[in-house]
């Protein structure tokens, strides 16, 4: 095999919901830490592009020719989420792009897909992303363990950080967490049915399949990032699989929780960011069947330590005020209508303008450089007419110039809006909305990024666009 | 080379409806109750007019929506729009038509009928011309467009958040003064500078006292040749100057703009200063309405329009440069703030507040100002970055 792991990056919402607020809208045991919940403006696409580009950097992104996403929860059920991803980061239109859909074990899936297209020669780089958002039911177990992130990787044949020494999958007609197309929510079975009949015996069975095939020892492996659904039975595997403690990569239950199809990428992330030169790790994710990987970091694993990945993404936090907040972030009441009238969506806007929509491009004048967005065809600087390349700003940091906090932004869910107007590092201005609102931390003059977000959803389709946001971590 | 309308037309007729939230009437009354006012304080009849300019944002469209309530006998009418600068323009038409020689007497009408919405504040409106529509415009308000002013202003000019309130609270409560005096306001109360300072937020650093109201309203004007005026009446007052200016929409984009001064209303001053002869406002004028949506408004405009220094409004305002009794009283009306903001009916309603304090008719005697002979009329719309400014000086002939 010469196909390896290239890069890493991993995100994590900014929002924690603590445990203790749950126990205190539905009584019972209170349970200590958090886990991560996405913003009001982010779904497991957006998820996913933040964790593709803490993946990809500032590597020259024309030499990415496939994208595969991941996810339980895409917006899009009929039409390609992947393409959506791939024009969010501004990739190249010569290159496939695949869905891993439905399946926990979507990511790792996807994975051995990017392997052998780069072994067989047919892709030379492959994004892979998983990323989801899984909704629990109100006042159930799942609330308090289902948490949102993205993982990304990326897969070549050079500049290896981490090589691949081997895998193993198998598949398994079974349900253990299940939604079908008319459920809103996860649905389970009976969790000592599912544990003993279905998830002990195939994990085993990956990590024993795995081991036999490639004449390995468990004991070899620095670290093992292995699937459960909750800490309970994570814990439980460890001790079955007789794995030292400092072996186990930590699943970050009480911080992030169970992430669905980016939960085991996740953990492969935190393991790569701790990594030495030479350690071997193993992931170990199961659900319709299982699978497992053997993997050796190389000495290349020291370049990539400049990744927001899990630790400094797990260290910028908001906690989340309450559950009021929470249940308006997934939308899960009937809300008062809002009698404003709405924003509009325009598919032929989308289309003729999709270059700075989603794209997250703006112009550069030919005769005097200045780069302004949106585009312009007459440059605001020069008046050049119709001489002007698209320039990406997305990828563009800048300073807060000024702003304001708007308690009554129209059709905003989560008030305040902030308003901001940022003046971009090489040129140009950006003039809109901010979210991550750290309130207290507002200034003009503070270091600015962009994110991709949603926005609306009017016209019946989801309506994505670059928000700012103070630099994250 | 821009000739000039000075002393070439007159105004010999004004109207203004009562400003508020008026339940009981619709665009059609509001339109009716200020034409009528206007006519029969001209002493003119509905046939008597040549052409109409019919101004309004959003409560009609076409000239039909002038010539229907009042009944128009297939006579020229001319819709036109400027967002809250619709006032302005509205005035300009029918001027530039009769200096022209085209007209002798002309009707001017702005409306607006704000409150059929259902909701409170302003309603959110399609900005198709705007790139990136429809997301670009998310979640945007006018208190929020402006407030990056004041936030701007402050930042520039180190002012402490405390210090920069105080400052907007100071034009508020003079604002909140005239306005409480004036019969046809629609926010009669007067505040105080702390009422102000810990009003609820509307977009930091801008609270509730810092916006003006949503209202209903219309505003009229009959105007006809000046050398004509003598035949309706004595005290009629004369168009001196007209500027409009509208931005490229660039503050948005270009990052030099910096938000603490507003050159739509220094191109629309300038045009207008020139026609008027006039060099220095501020000794100049007598008085001045200004577009006061929000406080800070007023305080950038004051320094736009030549009032004062760029950065030294707030020594103007703690002098008391701007009250009744100082050196150039401004918004002697109560100002959007106070009396209310019915969109395209601003622009008219201001240049109603200098015909009558020259005529010595202010309705309530404690707010007559002595002496006026000139005054300026500004008028604003759009935001901060995307302005479209008309700025009317009237005086005696």
């Amino acid at each position: 095999m010469t196909a390896g792991i290239v890069s890493y990056g991993a995100y994590i919402p900014i929002y924690r919901l603590s445990q203790a607020e749950l126990a205190k809208v539905w009584g019972g045991r209170e349970r200590p830490g958090e886990k991560a919940v996405a913003n009001v403006d982010e779904d497991s696409i957006t998820m996913a592009v933040e964790a593709a580009l803490d993946c990809i950097g500032n590597m020259d992104r024309n030499l990415i020719d496939r994208v595969y996403f991941a996810s339980t929860t895409a917006p899009y059920t009929e039409k390609q989420n992947a393409s959506l991803v791939a024009a969010a980061l501004d990739l190249r239109n010569d290159i496939m792009t695949l869905d891993s859909a439905n399946s926990l074990r979507g990511g790792t899936i996807a994975l051995q897909a990017a392997l052998d297209a780069v072994n067989a020669g047919s892709a030379k780089k492959v994004l892979v992303v998983a990323s989801d958002c899984r909704v629990p039911p109100p006042d159930s177990a799942f609330e308090s363990v289902l948490g949102d992130g993205a993982a990304a990787f990326l897969i070549g044949d050079s500049d290896i950080i981490a090589e691949i020494e081997g895998s193993y999958m198998t598949s398994s007609e079974n349900l253990s967490v299940w939604r079908r197309r008319s459920d809103t929510y996860v649905q389970t079975w009976e969790d000592r049915f599912i544990k003993e009949a279905i998830y002990t015996p195939q994990l085993e069975d990956a990590v024993s399949g795995l081991l036999k095939k490639y004449n390995v020892n468990l004991a070899d492996f620095a670290k093992v990032a292995f699937y459960g659904s909750n800490a309970r039975e994570h814990a439980a595997s460890a001790r079955a699989l007789k794995l030292d403690k400092t072996q186990v990569q930590n699943p970050l239950f009480d911080k992030v929780g169970n992430t669905g199809s980016a939960f085991v990428p996740m953990m492969l992330v935190g393991a790569l960011e701790e990594a030495k030169p030479g350690d071997k790790i193993l992931t170990v994710n199961f659900s319709d069947g299982a699978d497992a990987y053997a993997l050796k970091t190389t000495a290349g694993i020291e370049g990539v330590k400049d990744k927001r990945g899990i630790k400094r993404h797990l260290d910028s936090k908001l906690m989340l005020p309450n559950y009021g907040r929470y249940i308006h972030y997934r939308d899960l009441m009937e809300w008062e209508v809002n009698r404003m009238h709405p924003l509009e969506g325009s598919l032929n806007i989308i289309w003729r303008e999709s270059k700075a929509i989603i794209r997250g491009n703006g112009t550069r004048c030919r005769k005097c450089g200045h780069v302004q967005l949106p585009p312009q065809r007459i440059c605001m600087w020069c008046q050049a007419k119709d001489e002007f390349d698209y320039v990406r700003v997305s990828d563009k940091q800048g300073e807060l110039f000024t702003y304001s906090i708007d308690e009554r932004g129209a059709g905003v869910i989560d008030l305040p809006n902030v308003l901001s107007v940022i003046n971009l590092d090489g040129g140009g201005r950006y003039y809109g909305q901010m979210t991550d609102k750290v309130l207290d931390k507002l200034g003009v003059g503070i270091r600015m990024e962009f994110t991709f977000r949603k926005f609306h959803e009017q016209g019946g389709f989801v309506n994505y666009f670059w928000k700012s946001r103070p630099i994250r971590c | 080379m821009p000739g000039t309308i000075k002393d070439k037309v007159a105004i010999i007729g004004m109207g203004c409806t009562q400003f508020g939230e008026l339940w009981d009437k619709d665009v059609d009354d509001l339109i009716i109750e200020a034409t009528y006012e206007a006519l029969e304080d001209a002493g003119v009849e509905i046939k008597d007019i040549e052409a109409a300019w019919f101004g309004t944002m959003a409560s009609g469209v076409t000239g039909a929506a002038l010539a229907a309530p009042l009944k128009l006998n297939y006579i020229p009418v001319t819709h036109v729009e400027n967002a809250c600068g619709t006032g302005a323009e509205t005035l300009r038409g029918p001027a530039f038509a009769i200096a022209a020689g085209v007209y002798d007497i002309c009707l001017s009408v702005g409306v607006e009928k704000m409150k059929d919405t259902g909701y409170g504040g302003l309603h959110t409106l399609r900005l198709q011309s705007d790139k990136w529509h429809p997301i670009y415009v998310g979640g945007g308000t006018g208190p929020g467009r402006y407030a990056l002013a004041a936030t701007r202003y402050f930042s520039k000019y180190g002012l402490s958040p405390e210090e920069g309130k105080r400052m907007l609270a100071k034009i508020s409560v003079k604002s909140h003064h005239n306005g409480a005096r004036n019969p046809k306001a629609h926010l009669r109360i007067e505040v105080t500078e702390e009422q102000v300072i810990n009003a609820p937020m509307i977009a930091w650093p801008l609270g509730l006292y810092d916006c003006c109201g949503v209202t209903d309203g219309a505003s009229a004007a009959v105007l006809c040749r000046a050398d004509m005026a003598k035949n309706f009446r004595d005290d009629y007052i004369t168009i001196k100057g007209s500027g409009i200016s509208v931005g490229p929409s660039w503050g948005k984009q270009k990052e030099d703009y910096d938000y603490t001064f507003w050159p739509e209303t220094e191109a629309a001053c300038k045009q207008a200063y020139e026609m008027a002869g006039i060099k220095n406002p501020r000794k100049e004028l007598d008085m001045a309405e200004l577009h006061d949506c929000f406080s800070i408004a007023e305080a950038i405009a004051t320094e736009s329009a030549g009032i004062s220094e760029r950065g030294r409004v707030k020594e103007d305002v703690d002098a008391g440069v701007f009250t009744q009794e100082g050196e150039i009283p401004i918004n002697i009306s109560g100002g959007l703030k106070s009396f209310g903001h019915p969109i395209g009916a601003s622009g008219g309603r201001e240049v109603y507040e200098f015909y009558k304090q020259f005529q010595g008719k202010a309705e309530d005697p404690s707010r007559q100002l002595k002496n006026v002979r000139l005054g300026l009329a500004h008028n604003q719309g759009g935001h901060p970055g995307r302005f479209q400014c008309g700025v009317t000086i009237i005086g005696a002939p």
